[in-house]
């Protein structure tokens, strides 16, 4: 059993790397014309031999695996430094930028993004965390929800932030007062309904959710669920845009992935 | 070789007719007639669609390991997971047989696609913890490679459930006990009701309890069709048709006590056709009950409870259909987004459907008024008498109902719950004296959330022989032969 796991292995691996390119666009929702010829040509193989078919799922898989594993959850930082530490670890590993209480806000940069003077801030709580673009997902999340002290959360563009995760806002809601969500694709009017729980909100962005199907009459249902809030939203003419126009602006944005 | 030579001389022969009638007609139709001749002979090769004997590929096949009869949601995911706990790539044939393949009578597509944690059955609790893990993975689990992402559409609003005086100490159990299994549930007072929820009226109500997380409302139909769709792509066969004998053997076996006990045995399924009288026997190992609403009558296709009352033999499965109504109505001044799925203390449920005001919503009838199961028409009286009055008198902006309300109900459909009649539970493992039929049905209208879950425990119980992940021996069959009540006292 272990000698044909691990020739599999070392044929994924070089594969890995030389289709990488056709992979990923395999796994695009709608394929484009350049991409399709790549796409048709791994589906045809896929379609005759068993072993391509079981290599492109071992593929896809890993892949999926991957977003799982980046957001695991340090618990022996957080046992050891406390969750501060911990929370401002796992968003520094993902790229993005956090505030301590009083203190400058602290940007990865590049490798080294764990520098020991953040040992330095144990006692201090975490009062804003800007995660844009990064990679975070509900289970990710974990590791900012133990951050009692979080005044503000950026969350724009994150390509995995969906309708559960806003869910599970609701343990932040005694100290949460700005939220972002601005261009995330997965996040839809199902999702901002929970919302309802953050009653200190004082500032609330949701422009540019292309899942939301009415962005307008989602905007006003949520600034009538959150009186206290201002919401950041679609201009009230984005709902009337005619068909095409859209059509190409959707195409114009790039997906963040 | 003698059907290959039969195959070369049709050939031939409508080679030869198709030139004689050629040699009169006009040179231009020859031209389009060739390409005709060629696709006639093509057909006519062997693998081609044309077989001078008798065509079987709408037939399901010969053998199965497994037949499961019920292509609902909880069919299909036992399917899932017998295929994906497999040890090895194919190693179980799987066939499905469902009756209604435009699912227009399957409970799962008329279900209002609810998901809770508020049970007060711990193993309840587990079930539905489990699916929505598995829901929320949804495209982990079910991904196709080629295929779209799947979009639930779930909604995670949470349930708020409300109780009377009479039943708020219940309703306290039963959160402590949601809690201890790793539900996210609070209890509400009515003032912090009132705060949290505005269009509240909570007279009568001395608590209530709301789900924070992994509670909602999901898209039915893309679970169904996720679930086909995976389990196709694993190699599960599939099969339009009904279920109409079962061909079993048995054996008179003695207990440690020494009574007599007669063990059965399944070896064929007959599989009718639709619409046609032909049948196909198919020889299976183990057949898997997921009929829903009718598993009823499957299971006494196979023979059970057909014995002298009081005893094992005789002991049926208690699942009947029963006819829910669901209604959608429009409110303008209704609640607004932060509606949960609210369920009053006379047990009337609604929930908010979409963004324009629209709700939809249902009552459970009492014992006594039932109504027929034979048709899914509608009672619209029903809504008048039972389902909109108490609704009303808990969210008072309903009330502008009254003047208008065949203006204000905009369509109302009847789904089936498959009733457990002995104690809304479902059934689930095998059957201990036909001991290769396996249950997975009886959920009383919470099957759809629970399925992914009981799927799981099923296969496990098909291939390990006993229950895994979620240890469900409460609900075997044994317990109705027993008479011990598995008590749910959240059905509605």
């Amino acid at each position: 059993m272990a000698a044909p796991r691990a020739s599999l292995h070392l044929v994924a691996s070089t594969w890995n790397r030389g289709t990488r390119g056709i992979r990923g666009l395999s796994s695009a929702v709608a394929p484009e014309n350049s991409q399709r010829k790549g796409r048709t040509l791994l589906q045809f193989l896929a379609n005759r031999f068993y072993d391509v078919e079981i290599l492109r799922e071992y593929l896809f898989r890993k892949q999926i695996s991957k977003v799982h594993k980046e957001n695991r959850s340090f618990t022996y930082i957080k046992e050891r430094y406390g969750p501060y530490i911990a929370g401002a670890y796992f968003v520094l590993k993902q790229g993005g930028a956090v505030k301590f209480q009083g203190k400058e806000w602290i940007r990865s940069t590049g490798r080294g993004y764990f520098s020991p003077q953040l040992l330095n801030f144990q006692a201090v709580p975490i009062e804003a965390v800007d995660a844009s673009d990064c990679a975070i997902n509900y289970e990710g999340l974990d590791n900012l929800l133990i951050l009692k002290e979080l005044q503000s959360l950026s969350l724009q563009r994150c390509p995995h932030v969906d309708d559960w995760c806003l869910s599970r806002l609701y343990q932040l809601a005694d100290s949460l007062q700005e939220l972002s969500l601005a261009g995330c694709p997965r996040i839809s009017e199902r999702g901002l309904a929970c919302l309802h729980h953050l009653q200190n909100l004082r500032r609330l962005d949701i422009s540019d959710l292309p899942a939301v199907s009415s962005p307008g009459l989602t905007q006003i249902l949520v600034e009538e669920m959150l009186p206290n809030c201002e919401v950041l939203g679609a201009e009230w003419a984005q709902g009337l845009k005619p068909g095409p126009e859209e059509q190409s602006r959707d195409t114009a944005s790039p997906v963040p992935a | 070789m003698f059907r290959g030579a039969v195959r070369l001389c049709a050939a031939r022969g409508h080679l030869g007719r198709a030139l004689s009638t050629r040699s009169g007609g006009s040179t231009l139709d020859w031209a389009g007639k060739v390409s005709e001749i060629k696709k006639k002979i093509q057909s006519v090769l062997p693998g081609g669609a044309w077989n001078p004997l008798y065509d079987t590929s709408h037939l399901p096949p010969e053998h199965s390991d497994v037949v499961i009869v019920g292509g609902g949601v909880l069919g299909l995911s036992v399917a899932y997971w017998l295929k994906r706990l497999e040890k090895q790539r194919g190693a179980i044939h799987v066939l499905v047989v469902e009756r209604d393949h435009t699912y227009s009578r399957a409970s799962t597509g008329l279900s209002v696609g609810g998901i809770r944690q508020q049970f007060s059955l711990p193993e309840n609790i587990q079930l539905s913890l489990f699916s929505v893990d598995f829901l929320r993975n949804i495209n982990d689990y079910l991904a196709v490679v080629d295929d779209p992402p799947l979009d639930l559409r779930f909604n995670p609003s949470g349930y708020l459930l409300l109780a009377s005086e009479k039943g708020a100490a219940i309703m306290e159990n039963n959160v402590k006990v949601q809690r201890q299994e790793g539900a996210k549930v609070c209890l509400m007072s009515p003032e912090q009701l009132r705060n949290k929820f505005p269009w509240i009226n909570t007279d009568g109500v001395a608590l209530g309890s709301y789900g924070l997380e992994g509670e909602g409302w999901f898209d039915p139909w893309c679970l169904l069709q996720g679930l086909r769709r995976k389990v196709q792509s694993m190699g599960v066969l599939f099969c339009h048709g009904e279920v109409t004998r079962f061909v079993s053997s048995s054996n008179l076996m003695e207990t440690i006590s020494g009574e007599e006990v007669t063990l059965k045995r399944i070896h064929e399924v007959h599989v009718k056709m639709d619409h046609s009288m032909e049948y196909q026997p198919v020889e299976c190992a183990i057949v898997i009950n997921a009929a829903g609403a009718w598993s009823g009558q499957i299971a006494e296709l196979a023979g059970i409870g057909k014995g002298p009352p009081g005893t094992l033999q005789g002991t049926k499965l208690p699942v009947e259909p029963r006819k829910r109504y669901v209604y959608s109505w429009h409110c303008p001044q209704g609640p607004g987004l932060e509606t949960p799925f609210v369920a009053d203390t006379s047990g009337a449920y609604f929930r908010r459907e979409g963004l324009g005001n629209n709700y939809l919503g249902g009552c459970s009838p009492t014992e006594e008024e039932e109504p027929d199961p034979g048709n899914l028409e509608v009672d619209h009286d029903f809504f008048q008498d039972k389902v909109w009055p108490p609704l009303a008198q808990r969210v008072p902006a309903f009330e502008s109902l009254k003047c208008l309300v065949h203006l204000q109900v905009r369509s109302a459909w009847a789904g089936y719950y498959d009733y457990n009649t002995f104690d809304q539970n479902g059934v689930v493992g095998p059957h201990p004296l036909v001991v290769n039929m396996y249950f997975a049905t009886g959920f009383s209208g919470h099957g759809l959330q629970q399925a992914p879950a009981v799927g799981r425990a099923v296969a496990e119980m098909v291939l390990e022989g006993h229950f895994q992940t979620i240890d469900l021996s409460p609900l075997l069959f044994t317990r109705f032969y027993l008479g011990e009540k598995v008590q749910e006292h959240n059905i509605f």
